[in-house]
């Protein structure tokens, strides 16, 4: 059988050294995306913003760009966005919220359904009213701060102030860039994408704590090695799991976002984003932070599963 | 630690046939599913999964019940009492009823007849069964205060309108289910939201103008006299009269008082009028409708007699002699379609307060369907990808976490359809990417495997040291991500929800099948070839 292994055996690559380079480029990263963030904000979609969104087919032929776009000002619906795409035939359409409180989206859904006629098919429509979107922000703020809340107590449970530090340098890290990700690329900010950020949280944190757990155990292992080394030898161990994992999961996402349709776009490319921004955090951000904080003096005690008195078979 | 008590390895195969038999409905043609099922017993899931509004198309539609409009109408109702009282006792009064916010007020200026008719209202204000079961008497719907000039104002209490608000949400429930169930959709899901929101899910529905017209209409059926000239200005409502196509065609003054109201029908009809032949409701009202009905025909035969639908005027034909025989008909240049809304709306009763959509979100069938195609191309695609790149790494090691895979798959939408959860486009998104992080646990075992090899352990040791210490990880790891689906699952609605208990679905499940199955599948190779060497 044909057999390949994508990480070479006994890697001894110097991590550590390579901070010298992935450092000032999480940096620059990192200023380009709160910048970013400042300057252009996020898209917010309308389940944040309020408003209408549409998805027309033109029955016949291609989607009349020129006179959706100037039903905005005929209907007196304010600005319109009108995109298409899928070869021309489908549109989005969105409507900024209307003023005059809930009952006015309906009436803008109602003009738009009337001047565009049976000349399309309307595929989907969303309405999300002002009170609403007010609540999905309210809950999807909390879905974030939680998040951060249950992650940070985990780790302050699980691990040594200093690994754990490092874990959440690197989360929000991987938090930081992926909100630059969404402010750069104008991918629209939805309620799915708060769902998307919160598994690259997850995902991430799972990437770091695969490394701490080696580093931790090393630590135990070798009394006497020196931080660098140790953070570099378990660097090495982990890096053909690393290579494994983050290939067959962006393998997975890859097929999602070129096969999963536009309706979750934004969501497969955010979060394919984000993964692969965590696998990176996680070996050349969160390990090397622990040379800046020194070895944690005495280990806990390590949990039954990992110990290394388990091996009487 | 490497043999495997032959009980678990049987529940473990028993666990897996179960997971493959619930999936089986779920590929048949929907009739032969029906079919099957019902021979049955019904403790048996045999059922498909429940595709989400996003991927079989609909409507979802949030309500909200307009809590002003509740209080309004309950201000009305006590203003009607208090008008009622005031008439039977014949009491004098200057000035109208006036209703405004949550208060009545009225002015009696003599005393004599005010100190009459004060303990009446007061007995109105004690609620049907006004002594709760421990004995204490329930507080009063509202407080009378009296001030100079003998001027009472009846107010409302808090507590009466919150519990006025309940009651109009549980009947917005019943009346939107009955509305809804005449439009012959299948399956609609009612639900109650909050305090004062009402969600509907239709699935597979196409036209939502109408069904949002349908629940838009309060549907509040009045008869009332059309008022003489001359009556007095503050008992009478100037009401426009709309046409089928919602143009005003006249207007008229109308009693504010009702005679006979759209709750005492028992029946409505979309029929043709027998001589001009147009669309019109025939109706039906009950015993006491009917009567009433009879009084005020009877006793105001040529007048013209309105009828009030929301406030509109729908026709106000003239009584050309006693109705006594309890049903009757309305005309309204209807066209068809409307005669049978108006049916519809009639039969299933009014709302309670007018509704306010404050979120709509609807999915055509097509789209629907592009999604679902689309989904299962993402599924196949990582499938083979990944099975390819495992079974190319780890050889006879990738085949079992291949295997162990399609057991996971199983597991998480099995598992979908006996937890009643719907599977929605971003829940397939969770179910792609677990494909990715599935073969996560396999991957940590496998390596720690191939570490301890090397440090030149035997084979069953370094098996053994591989899953033991891999296991710590993947708990920790797996957890921070459980962690983030269960506080996905409460925050979100719909299909953020569906992607919550897809990841966490299949965070579980991994624990099942990447460690407990991997390890029964490498135990009985090992036991069946003892190998010399670690194929990995």
């Amino acid at each position: 059988m044909l057999r390949f292994r994508l990480a070479p055996d006994n890697t001894k690559i110097g991590f550590m050294r390579l901070r010298r380079v992935s450092y000032p480029l999480s940096a620059f990263m990192s200023i380009v995306s709160v910048v970013g963030f400042l300057l252009l904000g996020l898209n917010y979609g309308i389940d944040f913003a309020g408003g209408t969104l549409m998805e027309l087919r033109a029955k016949q032929g291609q989607a009349d760009m020129a006179t959706l776009r100037g039903l905005g000002d005929k209907l007196a619906l304010g600005e319109v966005e009108v995109q298409a795409f899928g070869g021309g035939q489908d549109v989005t359409f969105r409507i900024k919220l209307q003023p005059g409180g809930d009952a006015a989206q309906q009436v803008a859904v109602a003009k738009v359904r009337e001047a565009v006629g049976d000349a399309y098919e309307f595929r989907r429509v969303e309405v999300v009213g002002p009170r609403v979107s007010a609540e999905l922000v309210q809950s999807g703020t909390l879905g974030v701060v939680l998040s951060i809340i249950a992650v940070l107590t985990y780790l302050w449970f699980r691990y040594e102030w200093q690994l754990a530090v490092a874990a959440v340098i690197a989360t929000m890290h991987d938090l930081l860039l992926t909100m630059g990700f969404f402010a750069l690329t104008r991918l629209e900010f939805n309620i799915t994408s708060i769902a998307a950020i919160l598994t690259i949280v997850g995902v991430s944190l799972n990437e770091t704590v695969v490394v701490l757990d080696r580093i931790r155990e090393m630590l135990r292992k070798y009394k006497r090695m020196g931080m660098a080394e140790i953070i570099d030898a378990s660097v090495n161990a982990v890096l053909s799991r690393t290579i494994m994992t983050s290939t067959t999961t962006i393998m997975a996402l890859g097929a999602l976002a070129i096969f999963g349709g536009h309706v979750i776009q934004s969501f497969s490319f955010s979060m394919m984003f984000g993964i692969t921004i965590g696998v990176y955090s996680s070996i050349f951000i969160c390990a090397p932070i622990l040379i800046y904080l020194g070895a944690p003096s005495q280990p806990e005690q390590d949990r039954p599963g990992a110990s290394s008195t388990n091996e009487a078979a | 630690m490497f043999r495997f008590a032959r009980w678990k390895v049987a529940s473990i195969l028993a666990m897996t046939l179960t997971a493959f038999l619930v999936l089986v409905p779920s590929f048949l043609p929907g009739d032969t599913r029906e079919s099957i099922a019902k021979q049955l017993p019904s403790w048996v899931p045999f059922k498909a999964i429940t595709l989400g509004l996003d991927l079989q198309g609909g409507a979802h539609i949030l309500l909200e019940v307009d809590a002003a409009d509740v209080t309004r109408t309950q201000v009305e109702n006590l203003r009607d009492d208090v008008r009622r009282i005031l008439r039977e006792e014949r009491v004098r009064i200057t000035g109208g009823i006036g209703a405004t916010g949550r208060t009545v007020q009225v002015r009696i200026p003599d005393a004599a007849e005010r100190a009459r008719v004060l303990p009446k209202l007061r007995q109105q204000a004690q609620p049907a069964g006004s002594v709760n079961a421990l004995g204490m008497a329930a507080p009063p719907i509202f407080d009378i205060r009296e001030s100079g000039e003998g001027l009472l104002q009846l107010t409302l209490s808090d507590t009466a309108i919150l519990d006025r608000v309940r009651r109009a949400v549980d009947q917005t429930i019943e009346v939107i289910r009955r509305r809804v169930d005449a439009l012959g959709t299948t399956e609609p899901n009612i639900q109650r939201q909050g305090a004062d929101r009402v969600l509907v899910q239709v699935p597979g529905l196409q036209d939502t103008a109408r069904l949002k017209d349908i629940l838009g209409t309060t549907a509040k059926l009045e008869f009332r006299l059309v008022a003489d000239p001359g009556f007095n200005p503050t008992d009478v409502d100037i009401l426009n009269e709309y046409d089928a196509q919602g143009q005003a065609t006249g207007q008229y003054p109308v009693e504010k008082r009702v005679m006979v109201q759209g709750e005492d029908l028992t029946d409505a009809q979309p029929g043709f009028d027998q001589r001009s032949g147009e669309p019109v409701v025939n109706f039906r009202f009950n015993l006491r409708g009917g009567q009433r009905f009879g009084e005020v025909t009877s006793a105001n035969v040529g007048k013209p007699f309105a009828i009030v639908l929301d406030g509109k005027v729908i026709s106000a034909p003239r009584i050309l002699g006693p109705i006594t025989g309890g049903s009757g008909q309305i005309s309204g240049r209807f066209t068809v379609q409307q005669a049978n809304d108006l049916a519809v709306l009639l039969r299933a009763g009014a709302l309670p307060a007018k509704l306010t959509i404050v979120e709509e979100r609807t999915v055509g069938p097509g789209l629907g369907q592009d999604s679902i195609d689309a989904g299962k191309m993402s599924i196949y695609v990582a499938s083979v990808l990944v099975v390819t790149y495992m079974l190319t790494t780890y050889g006879l090691f990738g085949l079992f976490a291949n295997l162990a895979l399609l057991v996971h798959i199983t597991f998480i939408v099995a598992g979908l359809i006996l937890l009643n959860a719907t599977l929605t486009l971003p829940g397939i998104a969770g179910i792609v990417l677990t494909i990715g992080l599935a073969v996560d646990a396999n991957v940590l075992i496998y390596e720690r495997i191939r570490e301890e090899a090397k440090l030149g352990r035997s084979i069953i040791s370094a098996l053994e040291a591989g899953f033991n210490r891999a296991f710590a990880t993947i708990i920790d790891s797996q957890s921070t991500a459980f962690v983030v689906a269960v506080i996905l699952y409460f925050l979100g609605t719909g299909p953020v929800r569906g992607f919550a208990i897809t990841l966490g679905l299949g965070i579980v499940t991994t624990i099942i099948t990447a460690v407990t199955m991997t390890r029964m599948m490498i135990a009985l190779w090992y036991r069946w070839k003892r190998p010399t060497f670690i194929p990995i």
